[in-house]
C-alpha cells in the first residue's frame, strides 16, 4: 500500500469508529484528538481494526505513534508496503 | 446485558465467544415478561444517560460507537419530566439541567452558588479513570452545600438508581449517577427494554457469537491460577481461554472450584419490591403527568434495608412508562401503567411460606401504593390489574445474593479476580443500569480480552 492508500484506509477506519464525525477537513499534522472526539476506547479500536483488516500487530508501547494522520501513516508505511 | 455487550465486542474482533445464560430468557434484571396478555419490563424504569442524536461525549455516545449502533437503533424517547418530592418541597428536573438549577434557586435560594460549584466539580470527573472513585459522597456534598435538606434531596434519586452501599455512596458512583440522571437524563424505547435486548442479541449472533439459554454454570474449572473452562448444570463441559462473569463477585467466587472456604459476607443488602398497577386510562388523565417521582416522607433520607419489617415505605420511586415523549406516529402505550419501587428485606421475604408470601404481596402492594399517593394523585380507583415482584423474584432473575439489585457494596473496578483470566463484568464491576451494564461489558472486553492477541 502507498502512503495515500494507507491514508484512505485510516479514514475508512475512523469513519467506522466515529460515524458522526466530519472527516473531510482532517488535518494530517494535527492530532486526531484535537479534531475529533476520540477517547481511549476509540484509540483501541484503530489498533483493533488494523489487526482485524490487515493482521497488523501494534504493541501497546507504539500506540503513541497513532496520534495524528501523518504519524500513523509514517508508522504503518513499512508494515503495509507489501500489502 | 453486560455479557452481550462484551460478546459483541469480542465477536466483532473475530474471537470465538459463547454466552451462557441460566434462564430461558435473556437480560438478567433488565428483562421482560408477558402475563395476562400484557407485556411487562422487569427492571426498566428508564434508560439513563440520555443524550440527543449527534452528541459525541458521554456513555451513550461511547457505547453506540463501540458497538457500531446508530443512535436511532435504540429508539429512545426522552422523559416528560421528573421530580424529587419531600414533605413540603418538590424539585422538578428534566433532561435539561437548567430546570433543576432554577428549581434549586426557587426552593433553596441561598444554595444557588454552591450548586453551581457542585456542577463545576462534577464536570471534571472522568469515569474512565478509577483513581478517584472512593471517598464519601455525603462528605463531598456537605463540603459544598450547607443546607442538609438539599443534600438529602439530591442523594435520593442517585441512591435509588444505583447505590449498592447503605447510608452513604462512593464519590465516584455519585459522580457517575449525578451525570447519568441530572446532566444527561431519562429516556425509554416505546417498546421497552426488549427492543434494546433484541438489537444486542441480533448483532451478537450476526457476528458469529453463540448464545446458550437455560445453560446455568455449575462451576468454573480452575488449574493453578487460571480458569480453564466451565461445567454447566447439564453436566456439559466447555473450555475457554478467558472467562468473563456477570454473576457478581461473591457469586462468581462461589462457582470457582479452587475456593473451598466461604468468603466473608460481603453481599449487598439493598433490594426492592416493585408493583405494577395497570390503569383504566392514561396516568396523565388522572393528573399524573410526570415520568418519575422519587419521594421521601421526612427531611432525612434513609437508604438501608428495613429494620424489622418486610418493606420500608417511607421512600419510594413512582414511574409511568406512559409519560415519555414518544413520537406522535406511535402514540402512547395502550395501557396506563404506574410502577412503584419500595425498599424490602430479602431475608424476611425469603422465609415466608407460600400462602404468607402471596398474602404479604397483596398487603405490601396496598401499603406501598398508599405511601406513594401522598405524593401523586390517588390512582387506586382506576386500577384494573396488578403485579408485584419481590426480592425473591430479583434473586431468581439475577442470582445475586440477597436479591441485591445493585450487587455488592465493594466494586471491583478493574474486574480482576483471584484468577488471571477470570474477570467480572456487570453490576459488581461498578456500572449499573442498562447503559452501565453495556459500558461495563465493553470496557472489560477491551481491557482484558482485546489488548493482547
Amino acid at each position: 500500500m502507498t502512503p495515500a492508500e494507507i491514508r484512505v484506509e485510516i479514514l475508512d477506519i475512523l469513519s467506522e469508529i466515529a460515524p458522526d464525525e466530519d472527516l473531510s477537513d482532517l488535518k494530517d499534522e494535527q492530532s486526531f484528538r484535537d479534531q475529533i472526539e476520540l477517547d481511549s476506547m476509540d484509540f483501541l479500536d484503530i489498533v483493533m481494526e488494523l489487526r482485524k483488516r490487515h493482521r497488523i500487530q501494534i504493541p501497546e508501547e507504539d500506540y503513541g505513534q497513532l496520534a495524528s494522520m501523518a504519524s500513523t501513516v509514517g508508522y504503518l508505511e513499512p508494515k503495509m508496503v507489501t500489502m | 446485558m453486560s455479557g452481550l455487550a462484551a460478546g459483541i465486542r469480542l465477536a466483532h474482533y473475530d474471537q470465538k465467544v459463547c454466552i451462557l445464560e441460566k434462564h430461558w430468557t435473556i437480560g438478567g434484571l433488565n428483562s421482560f415478561y408477558r402475563s395476562g396478555g400484557r407485556n411487562y419490563d422487569v427492571g426498566l424504569h428508564a434508560v439513563t444517560n440520555f443524550t440527543p442524536p449527534g452528541t459525541k461525549k458521554g456513555p451513550l455516545a461511547r457505547l453506540l460507537r463501540q458497538l457500531r449502533f446508530k443512535w436511532e437503533d435504540f429508539e429512545l424517547s426522552p422523559q416528560v419530566g421528573s421530580a424529587i418530592a419531600f414533605p413540603g418541597v418538590r424539585l422538578g428536573f428534566t433532561n435539561d439541567i437548567e430546570l433543576l438549577k432554577s428549581e434549586v434557586a426557587r426552593e433553596f435560594p441561598k444554595q444557588v452558588d454552591a450548586f453551581e460549584r457542585l456542577l463545576d466539580q462534577l464536570a471534571d470527573y472522568d469515569d474512565l479513570n478509577q483513581d478517584n472513585f472512593g471517598g464519601s459522597a455525603r462528605q463531598f456534598l456537605s463540603d459544598t452545600i450547607s443546607d442538609p435538606l438539599l443534600i438529602e434531596m439530591l442523594l435520593c434519586p442517585l441512591m435509588w438508581y444505583g447505590n449498592a452501599r447503605e447510608d452513604d455512596m462512593d464519590y465516584g458512583q455519585f459522580c457517575i449517577m449525578f451525570r447519568s440522571i441530572f446532566l444527561e437524563g431519562f429516556a425509554r424505547p416505546f417498546k421497552g427494554v426488549r427492543l434494546i435486548l433484541k438489537h444486542l442479541v441480533r448483532r451478537y449472533r450476526a457476528l458469529g457469537g453463540e448464545l446458550k439459554l437455560r445453560s446455568g454454570v455449575e462451576r468454573i474449572v480452575t488449574e493453578g491460577d487460571r480458569a480453564v473452562g466451565v461445567v454447566l448444570e447439564s453436566g456439559e463441559e466447555l473450555q475457554a481461554k478467558r472467562v468473563l462473569s456477570s454473576a457478581g463477585i461473591i457469586e462468581t467466587q462461589r462457582l470457582c472450584d479452587d475456593l473451598t472456604e466461604q468468603t466473608p459476607d460481603r453481599a449487598g443488602q439493598l433490594t426492592f419490591i416493585e408493583s405494577i398497577s395497570v390503569l383504566d386510562r392514561q396516568p396523565k388523565d388522572l393528573g399524573f403527568g410526570e415520568t418519575i417521582v422519587f419521594f421521601n416522607d421526612s427531611p432525612k433520607f434513609t437508604w438501608r434495608a428495613p429494620a424489622g419489617e418486610l418493606c420500608d415505605t417511607r421512600t419510594g420511586v413512582i414511574c409511568s412508562p406512559n409519560n415519555y415523549l414518544y413520537p406522535s406516529e406511535v402514540g402512547n402505550l395502550e395501557d396506563g401503567v404506574i410502577r412503584l419501587t419500595t425498599i424490602a428485606d430479602f431475608q424476611r421475604w425469603s422465609e415466608l411460606n407460600d400462602s404468607d408470601y402471596a398474602r404479604q404481596k397483596l398487603w405490601w402492594y396496598d401499603r406501598s401504593v398508599a405511601a406513594a399517593v401522598r405524593f401523586i394523585p390517588d390512582f387506586r380507583s382506576h386500577v384494573i390489574d396488578t403485579d408485584v415482584f419481590t426480592p425473591k423474584t430479583i434473586r431468581r432473575f439475577t442470582s445475586h445474593d440477597n436479591g441485591a439489585v445493585y450487587g455488592a457494596p465493594e466494586k471491583v473496578l478493574d474486574g480482576s479476580t483471584h484468577l488471571k483470566n477470570l474477570f467480572l463484568c456487570g453490576t459488581d464491576q461498578g456500572f449499573v443500569g442498562i447503559i452501565g451494564a453495556i459500558v461495563s461489558g465493553i470496557s472489560m472486553a477491551n481491557m482484558h480480552c482485546l489488548r493482547e492477541p
